[in-house]
């Protein structure tokens, strides 16, 4: 409709904004402003700069904004008069839209120009105590989520004890191999590369004090008591953690987690308690693997770099290492593989909406699981050495 | 009914019975007391604009959110309870809902796995005949992400009826098909209901649905006013309340 008065035809090209025909001009005149020419949403920012130039300085009162000089407008610079003129009436200014071409009138009542201007209320920010009991009830809130979804954990397990069937523990073989046997190649590199850069850092304070072989003893209990179950369960959150949680909550933003519901199937049996257990059987064993991996690399730098048999080192870490260092790691591992499952599983199916939050998701599993992680090894590190461990 | 004693019409037996349902979450009501029942052998549609609480509604009949008021009572079992055993019918979710980590078969077996005692094999049959049923003979081995829109729909009315229930939830089953392949569900709902005898009870905003399938329905106000009309679709098209006939003469696409 509004191309009836621009005789041209719009190609791209004429939409530049050299164009001669989208030209404008906006101008005060008396009793408000004036508005001419053609508007092309190409030069919206330049309408929307000469708006408020125009503007600047309206008190309260009325103000016309005359528009019967327009001859072509696009709706993006009507949208822009419209949003105008409501933040002038947030001011106290009544502007009115006046004289609006016959042409560009239902293009208006499109926009919602020829209604009353309207007011919204900004939205008040919120004051610091406000805003700190805003975040106190959000973790009042999530921390009752995580509490409910402990003890429905709790009642599945007690269930799978009276009714086996109840959990899908089909499952855990499979998860295992993915959760547990998938990972080794990446737990072994990073194991042995923790290993090799623990001795080569170590070595060179060492070997002042001749102590060369000793090596193998800071090696073997830092690999065994800390980072062997540190690192593996970090791999395994970013691995099977992050894998979890996006597949739950996939379940549960397509009406997958409402469909087991329907079938009488408990979704936290079904899926929480199969994952569960994979981590639980599956960290104690990477542990393990770490450790001896962990003291290759070891191994490897005193041989290369200190002048150590690999014989010697071996023999120093027997006599070094006492059973306790490699379980301590072990007995670690069990919690921190339960909390990686947890968490994950928790976040899968507290999410709601679509893609979006799946993503949220994941993240956060991963960044709640590391935390607990670290949280986890303090408190036990502590513990054990209270308990004379 | 003052006349000579006439023979009462046979009582029919109400498979799903509403009494003054109020849906919604703490203080946000969707609908206030809804009242309405479904009789056996019924195709029932529960129809309303898009954000008129319909797909809502459902998740309430079926167990999935728990009222804040009323009584919903399937098969004279009462109100439903998810945690406590297999619910006396099946459920065909808006997209399907089917578990896109196992086959289509697979999905299909899953309710008989888990509540029958059948060898793999005699499951497997079930599955197979269940699939042909809807006209998927040569999907059982397909994931459910290489299926068409149709297909989804169709693997998913499977599953729904593994068990044979007596009484089928259907959310928009024909929502976002093309004309053709909604027919064809259409088609497949009505033999269902009438060689099976499925009571059948239907969420969609498809007039040509409503009235290929439904025998009754009810109409539900699109700003929480409960339900507008109840009866016969093609009765309700005549309607003198404004809402009704403007969801039967326009449409229900909101």
């Amino acid at each position: 409709m509004t191309a009836a008065a621009a005789p041209h035809t719009a190609g791209a090209s004429q939409r530049a904004s050299c164009d001669p025909a989208a030209s404008f001009t906006i101008e005060r005149a008396e009793g408000g402003v004036r508005l001419s020419g053609t508007f092309r949403t190409t030069d919206a920012a330049r309408a929307w700069d000469e708006l408020h130039a125009a503007f600047a300085g309206a008190g309260p009162g009325e103000l016309a904004l005359d528009l019967s000089g327009v001859e072509r407008i696009d709706g993006g610079v009507i949208a822009l008069i419209v949003a105008a003129r409501d933040e002038l009436a947030a001011l106290g200014v009544n502007a009115r839209i006046v004289s609006t071409p016959e042409h560009v009138r239902p293009l208006f009542e499109l926009y919602g120009g020829l209604e009353e201007a309207s007011v919204r209320a900004p939205r008040p920010a919120l004051g610091p105590i406000e805003a700190i009991g805003d975040v106190a009830v959000r973790w009042a809130a999530a921390t009752r989520v995580a509490v409910i979804f402990l003890a429905e954990v709790a009642s599945a397990f007690v269930s799978l004890l009276r009714r086996p069937r109840s959990a899908h523990l089909k499952e855990v073989p499979w998860l295992v191999q993915r959760a547990g046997f998938d990972a080794l190649p990446i737990v072994s590199l990073i194991s042995f590369l923790v290993g090799f850069v623990m001795g080569y850092q170590s070595a060179r304070q060492l070997e002042r004090f001749g102590a060369n072989v000793y090596v193998a003893d800071l090696v073997g209990i830092s690999i065994t008591r800390e980072l062997a179950p540190l690192m593996t369960a970090i791999i395994v959150a970013g691995r099977s953690g992050a894998a979890f949680a996006a597949e739950i909550s996939t379940m549960k933003v397509s009406d997958e987690v409402d469909a087991l519901r329907v079938m009488g199937l408990r979704p936290i049996a079904w899926l929480v308690v199969p994952r569960l257990l994979a981590l639980v059987l599956v960290l104690p064993i990477l542990v393990l693997v770490s450790d001896v991996i962990g003291i290759a690399g070891g191994l490897v730098v005193a041989v290369m770099s200190l002048d150590v048999s690999a014989s010697a080192y071996l023999l120093e870490t027997r006599r070094g290492l006492v059973p306790w260092d490699v379980g301590q790691g072990l007995v670690k591992s069990v919690p921190f593989g339960l909390a990686i499952a947890l968490i994950a599983c928790q976040q899968g199916f507290a999410a709601s909406g679509g893609a979006e939050s799946v993503g949220r998701r994941t993240t956060t599993t991963v960044v709640t699981c590391l935390f607990a992680l670290v949280l986890l090894d303090a408190a036990f590190t502590f513990t054990f050495r209270m308990l004379g461990l | 009914m003052n006349a000579a004693p006439q023979e009462a019409p046979p009582e029919r037996e109400r498979v799903l019975d509403v009494r003054g349902l109020t849906i919604g979450w703490g203080d946000r009501v969707l609908h206030h007391d809804l009242t309405f029942h479904v009789d056996r052998g019924e195709v029932f549609a529960i129809l309303g604009r898009s954000g008129s609480g319909k797909s809502t509604l459902l998740r309430f009949l079926i167990g999935l959110e728990r009222p804040i008021a009323g009584d919903v009572d399937i098969a004279g079992q009462g109100p439903v309870d998810l945690t406590t055993g297999l619910p006396p019918f099946g459920v065909m979710f808006q997209a399907g809902a089917l578990f896109g980590s196992m086959t289509v078969g697979e999905n299909v077996e899953l309710p008989l796995a888990e509540w029958t005692d059948l060898p793999p094999k005699a499951a497997a049959a079930i599955a197979r005949t269940k699939l042909a049923l809807v006209g998927l003979e040569g999907a059982f081995e397909t994931l459910p992400s290489e299926l068409s829109g149709g297909m989804v729909r169709r693997a998913a009315l499977a599953r729904a009826l593994a068990l044979d229930p007596e009484l089928l939830f259907l959310d928009e089953p024909s929502a976002g098909l093309d004309p053709i392949t909604a027919k064809e569900i259409d088609d497949l709902i009505r033999t269902l209901n009438e060689s099976l005898g499925l009571t059948c009870i239907v969420v969609t905003h498809e007039l040509e649905s409503i009235f290929a399938i439904a025998d009754r329905c009810i109409v539900l106000d699109d700003r929480g006013g409960g339900i507008v009309a109840e009866g016969d679709p093609r009765a309700l098209r005549e309607s003198t309340d404004p809402r009704v006939r403007e969801f039967f003469t326009r449409g229900g696409r909101g």
